[in-house]
């Protein structure tokens, strides 16, 4: 308290001792300079209420996975008076519940890698050239973001299976990229406009082929765009949980659905459930430490 | 703005997304339209029925309560998340660790599974084992979200912005980072007043971006089934009832393929007029400017 005062005064006085040599422009400084000071502190303030706020669902969460059912339901407390680990031990105990991790990584990742080798010779595309029914084609793309995931449980629940692809991880991430091809598209197109054309113009001329211009000079160029797509990607097809239970069985069920299990005849089992809530939390905040500096570009989506 | 140079050719670098894209929408598109005009008893019989499903659904009362509730909630949550966004985004600190810092910590709402964040969110309120819940009931206030329609409402809303509001805040922290720090500059030698500086410099540049957010948002609460139906499994009664879930209850519930499939047509083409509307407006907008 006391250092953050003197440091105050000393600031305030050179901005004196400096405005004795500009005698009319600087009371005016220092009075703009401390209500910049003041908005700050106030920002500083409502951030700090606003993360609280934010966390506190999931602190909550977090308190519960660490305590055993019997305490849960005695009573509030924020912090676990008998520390367990015994929910967490019966998640990585059991195949069937860490089974269900893998698979929805599996099938994360193949949207990822699928949703990306496509979109990017066509944002390319798109960006770069004006083709017959361009701007019609990109709109029906972006439809298809809109398209509630509802209308289309039941056509891709026999389409998959008629086609014997039920149950399997290529399936849930074939559709996913229902909604995250056109993302992919949107938000690379972005990125690539930002390019300037002369670029591709002078590698042609220097002889590179498309392909080869493509992959060695193109791509690293917009590195930060495709992890930012890459982050986006993953995102969406993470968080889904309609079409993914719709499409699978046993052998690629993600972890979302395996959590309704902890419903039981006993009542719910509310330890279990908040662990494996928990662990669900994990990989997202893995990929957003990758791109955390990149990712303020990236919600821009290039476009700003 | 460059011209694009003209090249059909390059259809052939958009037919990979065509063919992916094509597969899972226009497929069960038409699935979905086929079924929209028959009446089907089991897999070898259905007859006919031409726009019987559509008449049907256009008259249902349930569904257009639902609709309602719909764009009720879609206004609501765009009119807390918005501000609120951007007013969080004017918040976060510009630099060093506790910029990214910050923005880790917004970010880790939006990727937590829909199913968990109504988890989250069921437990949170419960008056028994939840903070809120018993932090509703300590202040004395009458609160259950299973049972009474307007705290169910009003808690899947409250999740929302919870849920969503991060996605605007980075969207608009984005755009606020794009404007150059000589405008800044300019204003401060205006002595232009706190106000003033969001109102003409950080609020016109902000305008792209919270396009993209309005889009996202109202496409996204549009579509929302996951949350609702984990938290409050669309009750009490069906006060929470949207689209999303009439339509699942309606498919999956009832089996009613042919109305499901006209109320799912319906549904569609409702989303993507009103998005072709923003959309057109938007775009007008700009090149007004």
């Amino acid at each position: 308290m006391t250092q953050s005062s003197t440091t105050h005064t000393n600031k305030s006085s050179a901005a004196k001792t400096y405005g004795t040599a500009e005698t009319v422009q600087a009371p005016v400084y220092s009075r703009a300079e401390r209500k910049a000071r003041n908005a700050t502190r106030r920002s500083r303030l409502g951030m700090v209420i606003y993360l609280v706020l934010l966390l506190l669902p999931i602190y909550w969460l977090i308190n519960m996975s660490f305590k055993t059912n019997t305490e849960i339901l005695s009573g509030l407390s924020f912090f676990p008076e008998h520390f367990t680990l015994d929910n967490y031990a019966k998640i990585f105990g059991d195949p069937t519940w860490y089974m269900g991790y893998i698979n929805s990584t599996l099938y994360v990742v193949m949207n990822m890698v699928i949703s990306l080798l496509v979109a990017l010779p066509a944002a390319y595309a798109f960006s770069r050239y004006r083709f017959v029914g361009d701007k019609h084609m990109f709109f029906w793309l972006l439809s298809n973001r809109m398209a509630p995931p509802a209308v289309f449980l039941l056509p891709f629940f026999q389409l998959y299976s008629s086609v014997g692809l039920f149950d399997t991880h290529i399936a849930v991430a074939l559709a996913h990229c229902l909604f995250n091809v056109p993302l992919a598209v949107w938000i690379l197109e972005g990125f690539m406009s930002g390019v300037p054309r002369e670029i591709d113009e002078t590698a042609y001329i220097d002889g590179y082929t498309f392909p080869k211009f493509f992959v060695r000079i193109f791509i690293p160029l917009i590195r930060s765009g495709i992890g930012v797509t890459a982050f986006f990607c993953f995102m969406f097809s993470w968080v889904e949980l309609l079409l993914a239970r719709t499409l699978t069985s046993v052998e690629a069920k993600p972890i979302a659905a395996i959590m309704t299990r902890t419903v039981s005849a006993s009542g719910m089992d509310w330890g279990l459930l908040a662990a494996a809530g928990v662990l669900t939390i994990i990989p997202g905040m893995l990929v957003i430490y990758f791109v955390r500096n990149h990712v303020a570009k990236g919600f821009a989506l290039g476009r700003v | 703005m460059q011209t694009k140079v003209e090249n059909n050719k390059a259809w052939f670098l958009v037919l990979p997304v065509f063919i992916i894209v094509a597969f899972s929408a226009i497929i069960p598109l038409m699935t979905v339209v086929n079924y929209s005009v028959q009446d089907i008893f089991d897999q070898n019989t259905s007859y006919f029925v031409g726009a019987e499903w559509f008449k049907q659904v256009m008259l249902d009362s349930r569904l257009h309560d639902a609709l309602i509730r719909q764009f009720l909630f879609s206004f609501t949550i765009l009119l807390i998340e918005i501000p609120l966004g951007i007013g969080v985004a004017l918040m976060m600190p510009t630099k060093g660790k506790s910029a990214s810092l910050c923005l880790i910590l917004v970010a880790i709402p939006l990727l937590i599974p829909w199913n968990v964040v109504g988890t989250i969110w069921q437990i949170f309120g419960r008056e028994d084992i939840g903070l809120f819940g018993a932090f509703m009931g300590a202040i004395g206030v009458d609160y259950n979200y299973a049972s009474d329609p307007v705290d169910a409402w009003s808690t899947v809303v409250l999740m929302d912005v919870w849920h969503w509001t991060p996605l605007v805040a980075l969207l608009c922290y984005s755009g606020l980072r794009a404007i150059p720090e000589v405008y800044y500059q300019a204003a401060r030698i205006d002595q232009a007043s706190r106000w003033a500086v969001f109102r003409y410099i950080q609020l016109p540049k902000l305008t792209n971006v919270l396009i993209i957010g309005v889009l996202l948002r109202f496409m996204d609460s549009f579509m929302i089934y996951t949350e609702p139906f984990v938290l409050t499994g669309g009750g009490p009664g069906s006060s929470t009832t949207f689209l999303s879930q009439a339509l699942v209850q309606q498919a999956i519930g009832q089996f009613d393929l042919g109305p499901a499939a006209a109320f799912s047509l319906v549904y569609f083409l409702i989303i993507l007029l009103v998005c072709w509307v923003f959309y057109t407006t938007i775009m007008n907008m700009q090149k007004d400017k």
